[in-house]
């Protein structure tokens, strides 16, 4: 994986210094906290309900054993001694001292991790496919593309003061594993005809309180061209993108009062004008990049591994591990290990200093001393040998994280919401918790098979509640927690926004209305469907009539 | 004290400064350079220029620098406002003035202007800044130097790492 070379690391330590003059700027008076807070949000912290959250970048969700260490005693340290991993492939420190920042920068910049434009309205960590390099079906490994953004986004003097955030998302394969048409640029990476390299790219997507699926405005943007065709987005939106209200102010809103068509026009048109040679990065840096990322040593070994057959067979949960947790490698005798941050009745995304050392110590051990985040708020070893899976199991098992659970009922993304989060309407994490003990029974769960829950805590849709096959937003009725759920959705390539159901439901009855979706999917499914395509097929009538019988 | 910190071969000093900003209601002076807004520009511009006027114009974000393009010959400077220091669009503005329109004259960060963003002004394009904070011409110099490198190329003439990389100017 890409290392920091002497000038990454240079740029750390310059930014380091910078944000601790701009945070003594602000604590002897200097700035206005209205002056500052752009600058504390950029450096990553937000202030919280109880506390400063930090948030810090994992770019394309990528971290080496050293890393996910540091970031385990930096909790450990300066937190309390737990992380959370979000959608958009971060991790959070939620009960952070703004003292303290400076010192856990510092720390953090030892091992090449940084907070940098995690927040505020800027190009934010870009996220790639959590399967990079790992995955048969990848066209190429994104990483590369996305880490020679990350570059050109870092500290970018035309777009650091956009109208609003902004999230970009590179899939690899003609299965979607990034969400990226609910991203303000989604990118497909796709290979022509003549075996050229290049992106499709969607602009405009988004959740939020206005939900959008982005629009296709380029079918095939050569790939060396990226960065100047980003350009031509980024100034287009930044010149003409909202500024008098902040709801409208994402680029979704252009997009659609433009119409995708008009947008791209101007795109193009403002593409052309640029001096793309002077913006694009030089084939010589993406064969520097590419190189860092070229493929561990892998052995050559045998597609089936006797040891493991037997294991499935004398083991159910091991069984059930491998099925639901553990997927095909580009390598034969290798595997894909997800590791659920999911068990139920924990948080969901929250990995103990504990847990992220031992997972550390795996990935070295057994895993070419690499891990991911998945935006499923999971985490992957990708590159795991057949025959290390027993002991790779028993690692994850003894500390609480072999739930054989990705994909199924339990394995839910849920925002922090209002236990921690200052926009927030309504809990969930509880709500969350909850639905997982109710569906933590692994014959019932297979039984139901893929169910993709999504929970957000307010309109802002941290939680992806819109693309859920069930998603639940939290709201607020004169103080009690209620909750409006919707049908449908997804944010892969089977991309929809989810229908709402009717009106919101008490907080105590949420489970239930859940269980009486299930029922009723369970009554319409014909074999081997899953849950959101039934749905689409039924329609909403019979699951609309479940959930208000049982209801009232 | 004058207010104007110009960027001379680089170097930050403060400046005399040689125009009056004349708003729409005021009375045009009888002599000595202006700045004029846009559409005070566009109805009286004409003639102060043939009157050897040296005449400036502020643009505010929404107004789009390449409807200057045909006068930018003739403008002693340019000012670039901004109503708020969050508003990022005159970064935009300042670079395509820079890269797209040619201009190399003055152009002027007017308005809430703060040091904290002054780098990257500086690095789109802008030499000239009526600060709205205490920033002296010490303090301007300080924060454009804080980095040592750019990741990115923008309208000054700073290289990029990835072409001092190429150079092989790397020690990693």
């Amino acid at each position: 994986m890409y290392r920091y070379d002497a000038f990454d690391a240079e740029m750390l330590q310059d930014r380091t210094a910078e944000f601790t003059d701009q945070v003594r700027r602000r604590v002897a008076g200097d700035m206005t906290e209205d002056q500052f807070k752009p600058l504390r949000l950029m450096n990553g912290l937000y202030m919280q309900l109880h506390a400063y959250m930090l948030r810090v970048a994992i770019p394309y969700g990528t971290l080496s054993g050293a890393q996910l260490r540091r970031l385990g005693h930096v909790a450990r340290t300066w937190d309390r001694g737990f992380g959370h991993f979000t959608t958009r492939t971060n991790i959070q420190l939620n009960w952070i001292k703004l003292k303290d920042a400076p010192a856990i920068l510092e720390s953090m910049a030892e091992v090449g991790l940084h907070a940098i434009q995690t927040s505020g309205n800027c190009i934010r960590n870009i996220t790639a496919d959590p399967y990079a390099g790992a995955n048969a079906e990848e066209v190429d490994d994104p990483r590369v593309w996305v880490e020679a953004m990350r570059q050109w986004s870092t500290f970018h003097p035309e777009f650091s003061y956009l109208p609003r955030k902004f999230k970009i998302a590179i899939g690899a394969a003609p299965n979607d594993r990034t969400a990226a048409r609910i991203y303000d640029i989604g990118m497909k990476m796709r290979r022509a005809r003549d075996g050229k390299l290049g992106f499709e790219v969607m602009v405009g997507g988004g959740l939020g309180r206005t939900p959008y699926l982005g629009p296709t405005i380029r079918e095939f943007l050569p790939a060396e061209h990226l960065l100047s065709y980003m350009t031509a987005i980024m100034r287009v939106y930044n010149r003409h993108g909202r500024r008098d209200n902040i709801h409208k102010a994402r680029i979704k809103i252009l997009v659609a009062s433009l119409g995708a068509e008009e947008f791209a026009r101007q795109v193009e048109t403002e593409w052309e004008a640029l001096d793309k040679a002077a913006i694009d990065v030089p084939e010589a840096e993406i064969a520097r990049i590419r190189a860092s990322f070229a493929s561990p040593a892998f052995k050559t070994l045998p597609a089936i591994n006797d040891a493991v057959e037997a294991l499935k067979a004398a083991s159910r949960p091991f069984a059930q591990f491998v099925k639901h947790n553990v997927l095909a490698h580009k390598v034969p005798g290798y595997v894909i290990v997800n590791v659920s941050l999911k068990a139920p009745g924990e948080v969901p995304g929250d990995c103990t200093s504990d847990q992220m050392d031992a997972i550390a110590d795996l990935a070295e051990r057994y895993g070419f001393d690499e891990t991911r985040v998945h935006f499923d708020q999971n985490l992957i070893l990708p590159h795991v040998a057949l025959e290390d899976l027993p002991a790779v199991y028993e690692g994850l098992r003894a500390i609480g994280l072999a739930t054989p659970n990705i994909g199924l009922t339990s394995d839910i993304i849920a925002c922090p919401g209002l236990d921690y989060c200052a926009l927030a309407n309504a809990r969930a994490i509880p709500v969350a918790q909850e639905i997982a003990t109710r569906f933590a029974d692994m014959e019932v769960a297979e039984d139901i098979g893929e169910l993709r829950i999504k929970i957000s805590g307010c309109i802002n849709a941290c939680g992806h509640h819109h693309v859920g096959h069930i998603g639940i937003l939290g709201v607020d009725k004169k103080g009690e927690e209620f909750y409006q759920v919707s049908l449908g959705g997804s944010g892969l390539e089977d991309a929809r926004l989810g229908d709402i159901i009717g009106p919101a439901i008490a907080g105590p009855k949420v489970t239930d209305a859940i269980e009486a979706l299930i029922n009723t999917y369970k009554k319409e499914r014909t074999t081997g469907e899953r849950f959101v395509d039934t749905y689409r097929r039924v329609g909403l009538a019979p699951f609309k009539a479940a959930v208000y019988a049982e209801a009232h | 004290m004058p207010k104007l910190i110009k960027l001379i071969d680089g170097r930050p000093a403060w400046a005399e400064d040689p125009f009056l900003a004349v708003a729409d209601e005021d009375a045009m002076p009888g002599q000595g350079g202006v700045i004029l807004s846009l559409t005070r520009f566009q109805a009286e511009g004409e003639g102060l220029l043939a009157a050897g006027r040296a005449v400036g114009v502020r643009l505010e974000p929404s107004e789009a620098v390449e409807g200057l393009a045909y006068d930018l010959p003739r403008l002693a400077m340019v000012a670039l406002a901004f109503p708020k220091f969050r508003d990022g669009r005159q970064y935009s503005q300042a670079t395509l003035l820079r890269e797209r329109l040619g201009y190399t004259g003055e152009i002027r960060a007017v308005g809430d202007v703060l040091r904290e963003q002054a780098n990257y002004m500086v690095r789109c394009g802008f030499d000239a800044f009526e600060f709205n904070d205490n920033t002296g011409p010490e303090e301007l110099a300080y924060v454009t130097h804080r980095f040592r490198h750019v990741y990115q190329r923008a309208a000054d003439d700073k290289t990029p790492i990835f072409v001092e990389r190429m150079k092989g100017g790397a020690d990693a």
